[in-house]
């Protein structure tokens, strides 16, 4: 039947997603272990996260067919949590390290 | 049609009930309770502003031994003043209550898109509620460190702040799952032909609303949950190294930031601002269209203009934080923002204006609220530029012109608008209209008054009396020449609480013996007043669902001529 | 009264309410963690000392529960599937699966974890580190345990729905799946921020 051999393509599809998520877990914990300056390994450790998020968004949330409103929604949220993260970091970004005493 | 009348007990009918138009009315009247009681707190803390280390009249005995409002209390009071009108007085009324009953209605749907959700909202809120109330019982008095609760004072502060922010968590549960509410039944029940241009300029500042409400609430939330752990847990969140409290050093691990209060705080309470405005403009919108029986100028400048305001208010937050030493390149930022979001609000205020040009304008008691509201706000807004201005900022901040800035706002500004909704609404609701002699009074009055108490705040900031001060500025030499405003101030206050009585009459008058109206007495367009009977039956809204063929304020579109009626309701079909 | 499109989708926008209004909930529960988060970076930020992730917690543990979680995201989506292709025992398997590595994620956290880190009084008052590392991975864990009651729900007695309203179950376990990806999408975050960096 269509549906069954649809829902067999979906199924692999999820096994091979899976695979894939165990290889980035993998990579990731394996890269930290390597000396790299604080900046590369936050940035190689979020694109990284970044990835297996989007894996487990796009095809177990089914985000990757998902409807237009629903992208908008996410894609508002998204900015606007970029805009706290930045923006915060901003205003005291000069003053990294310097400790607040009273 | 099952008739539910019969089915339903009482408690399921009237108390755990998820028709939204009951729940609509339980937030409305709770909102007013808390209201009126957060009005009183401040006839409270004002009469000691006017009369320093006097005995307050009537009240005195509650508040300390000798009669007096004592500095403890006066601080408590203005935290619970602020926060009581805010989040359990004015976006309940707001939101909770016109949201609710009006929305369906307005889009033609038999309810909202989760109504068990709803009442589990409202129960949330009255829980919220209830806490914050109960905080004025603890040995030590209630929150004392200002609404804005900053760190570390917050921290160290007595129990009052614990219970304040339990209460908040329940508040800003209720308001997520109510905006997830609002949003899902705007975009998803609709009913047919009601497009997104066709839709009243209410439901647009709701929805707005809500998503400020979705997105801006959970890093307060977050923020609440640090501050807990700071108070209950010992952690140093927001608490430096080597804070001093009486003479003694914190025994705090240190290393927190009490910027990162702020800027959590702010990160919601901006938005929050125009969660306080959006739905009274959206009622203004709709109560000067009524009465000038002519369309919305410039009602897509309007949506877009609402849209893009929702959207900015997220990032104009730390223009409540310039003198924090942010930078001057952070400064400008927040200042060109801010300056930035002052053009949407300049579009909508100047749209609704130009609305009246060449108008029939019915003079009925909620226009009479719409239209004092257009300059109130005016005047709001206008107060607000020197604020956001990062270099006048640094005179004005925290000083009594900021109070008088954003009353403006929220007093003559929101709850007018929210007066003029519940006059034009009454009907809608009670079948019965309001007192229009009794209402013109209560308008004239309360339009003096609101004036009184709060334009000589300009000359009291200006002057640079701070803000919460017990004695009003009076231990300074450079308020002395302004000192005597306070006295003039408590009066007018007083005066505007004389004039709520003939609201208040008024409600509880017309309910018993006013005047019987049609479904449709104002003679409106939009899908609220083609819903029949009136009032409305329990989890029933329209005898037939409706669907739209036209725009919402098509008032005069077809010359309304000699016994033609000059208004097509958006649900009349097209070959009627 | 009868609310449209609960389980029906609406033609113009292609979704029934509750999908909606999941998605509506996921956006803000971002934003909730996301002000964690942002703490987290301005704590760190002005911090003058702070703790290697990986000397104070145990990556070994962390990746074992990533594991954990990322599996029961297969196993909540396979339980969906299996209800798509009407099989009803193959969904409460799944479904039971999920809940099963959920309680082992939770179980490892408090036992292999947390314990251990009071016991040696690393606690959220001794340092931000412990802070924001309880607060962060406390609230995750909460949210786990509320997608297990949702899961034990509709795994048992909510599963009867499946009898008299199928679409509107299946529904409801497209909903509870959206969410328990949602709760694995936040650790995927949690664990490099906290163990690894």
């Amino acid at each position: 039947m269509d549906v069954t051999q649809d829902l067999k393509k979906e199924i692999n599809l999820y096994l091979k997603v899976f695979g894939a998520l165990a290889i980035l877990t993998a990579v990731t914990v394996a890269v930290a272990s390597l000396k790299v300056g604080i900046g590369f390994a936050i940035i190689i450790a979020m694109v990284i996260a970044v990835t297996k998020g989007s894996l487990v968004a796009s095809f177990f949330m089914h985000l990757a067919h998902e409807k237009r409103l629903i992208y908008l929604l996410l894609v508002i949220t998204l900015v606007l949590l970029l805009a706290l993260f930045f923006i915060t970091y901003g205003t005291i970004g000069d003053q990294v390290g310097v400790e607040i005493v009273s | 049609m099952v008739d539910h009348d019969q089915e339903e007990p009482f408690w399921r009918k009237y108390i755990f009930s998820v028709d939204h138009k009951v729940i609509g009315l339980q937030y409305a009247i709770t909102a007013m309770l808390f209201l009126f009681f957060g009005f009183c707190l401040i006839l409270i803390m004002r009469w000691n502003l006017a009369y320093p280390g006097e005995v307050v009249p009537i009240v005195g005995k509650l508040l300390s031994e000798e009669g007096m409002l004592t500095p403890d209390g006066y601080n408590s009071f203005g935290v619970m003043h602020g926060t009581i009108m805010i989040f359990l007085g004015v976006v309940p009324l707001a939101v909770g209550g016109f949201g609710n009953y009006v929305l369906p209605l307005q889009l033609g749907a038999p309810d909202m898109a989760f109504p068990k959700i709803n009442m589990f909202s409202f129960w949330s809120f009255f829980v919220g509620g209830i806490f914050m109330l109960a905080s004025f019982f603890l040995p030590q008095g209630p929150a004392s460190s200002g609404w804005t609760m900053y760190a570390p004072l917050s921290v160290i502060a007595t129990t009052g702040e614990t219970v304040w922010l339990f209460g908040m968590v329940f508040l800003i549960t209720s308001s997520l799952l109510g905006s997830i509410n609002f949003i899902a039944t705007v975009i998803q029940l609709r009913t047919k032909g009601l497009t997104w241009m066709r839709l009243p300029f209410f439901v647009w500042g709701q929805f707005v609303t809500a998503f400020l409400l979705l997105l801006a609430f959970p890093p307060l939330e977050a923020a609440a949950v640090l501050q807990l752990m700071d108070r209950l847990a010992g952690s140093s969140f927001f608490m430096t190294s080597g804070l001093y409290v009486g003479g003694e050093v914190l025994e705090v691990a240190g290393g927190g930031s009490p910027l990162l209060w702020q800027h959590l705080f702010w990160f919601l309470a901006h938005p929050e601002v125009y969660v306080l405005i959006l739905p009274g403009m959206g009622i203004v919108a709709e109560v000067i269209t009524n009465n000038t029986r002519k369309p919305l100028w410039g009602y897509r400048s309007i949506v877009y203009s609402v849209i893009f305001l929702g959207f900015m208010s997220f990032v104009v937050w730390a223009h409540h934080m310039f003198l924090t030493g942010m930078g001057t390149k952070m400064a400008a930022f927040f200042q060109t923002t801010t300056m930035i979001i002052s053009i949407p609000s300049v579009i909508i205020l100047s749209a609704l204006f130009i609305s009246l040009w060449g108008g029939s304008i019915r003079f009925n008691t909620p226009m009479l609220f719409a239209l004092g509201f257009l300059p109130m706000f005016g005047i709001g807004g206008l107060t607000g530029l020197p604020l956001g201005l990062a270099s006048s900022d640094i005179h004005l901040h925290d000083t009594y012109y900021v109070i008088g800035h954003f009353h403006y706002v929220v007093a003559p500004g929101t709850i007018f608008a929210l007066f003029a909704g519940i006059y034009y609404w009454f009907p809608k609701v009670t079948g019965k209209r309001m007192n229009e002699g009794l209402g013109k009074i209560h308008f004239f009055g309360s339009f003096i008054c609101m004036n009184g108490v709060f334009s000589p705040m300009f000359i009291q900031g200006l002057a640079g009396i701070s803000r919460r001060l017990y004695d009003g500025g009076a231990s300074y030499l450079h308020a002395e020449p302004v000192l005597q405003w306070n006295e003039f101030m408590t009066m007018a206050a007083l005066g505007l609480g004389f004039f709520q009585f003939f609201f208040i009459a008024n409600l509880f008058i017309s309910l018993a013996k006013g005047e019987k109206v049609s479904s449709n007495p104002w003679k409106a367009t939009t899908l609220d007043w083609a819903a029949t009977p009136t009032p409305p039956l329990p989890h029933v809204n329209f005898e037939n669902i409706p669907e739209v063929y036209r725009g919402p304020y098509e008032y005069s579109m077809n010359g309304g001529g000699n016994g033609q009626k000059d208004f097509t309701p958006q649900h009349e079909s097209v070959k009627d | 009264m009868q609310i449209p499109y609960t389980v029906k989708v609406r033609p113009d926008t292609g979704l029934y309410n509750a999908k909606l209004g999941i998605w509506l909930f996921l956006a803000s529960e971002v934003m909730l963690f996301g002000g964690l988060f942002s703490a987290y970076i301005l704590l760190r930020s002005g911090a003058t000392s702070w703790f290697v992730g990986s000397e104070e917690l145990s990556v070994p543990i962390g990746t074992f529960n990533t594991f954990v979680l990322i599996l029961s995201s297969v196993t909540v989506v396979m339980s969906w599937a299996s209800l798509r292709m009407n099989d009803l025992k193959k969904y409460k398997m799944y479904m039971g699966l999920t809940i099963l590595l959920g309680l082992v994620f939770l179980v490892v956290k408090v036992l292999f974890e947390y314990m251990p880190k009071i016991e040696h009084h690393h606690i959220p008052s001794s340092h931000n580190f412990f802070a924001i590392y309880f607060v962060l991975t406390g609230l995750h864990a909460l949210h786990v345990i509320g997608g297990l009651i949702v899961n034990g729900y509709l795994w048992g007695p909510g599963s009867k729905m499946w009898d008299t309203d199928p679409e509107q179950f299946l529904n409801r376990i497209e909903v509870a799946g959206l969410y328990w990806h949602f709760v694995d999408i936040i650790w995927i975050f949690l664990f490099p921020t906290l163990y690894l960096l």
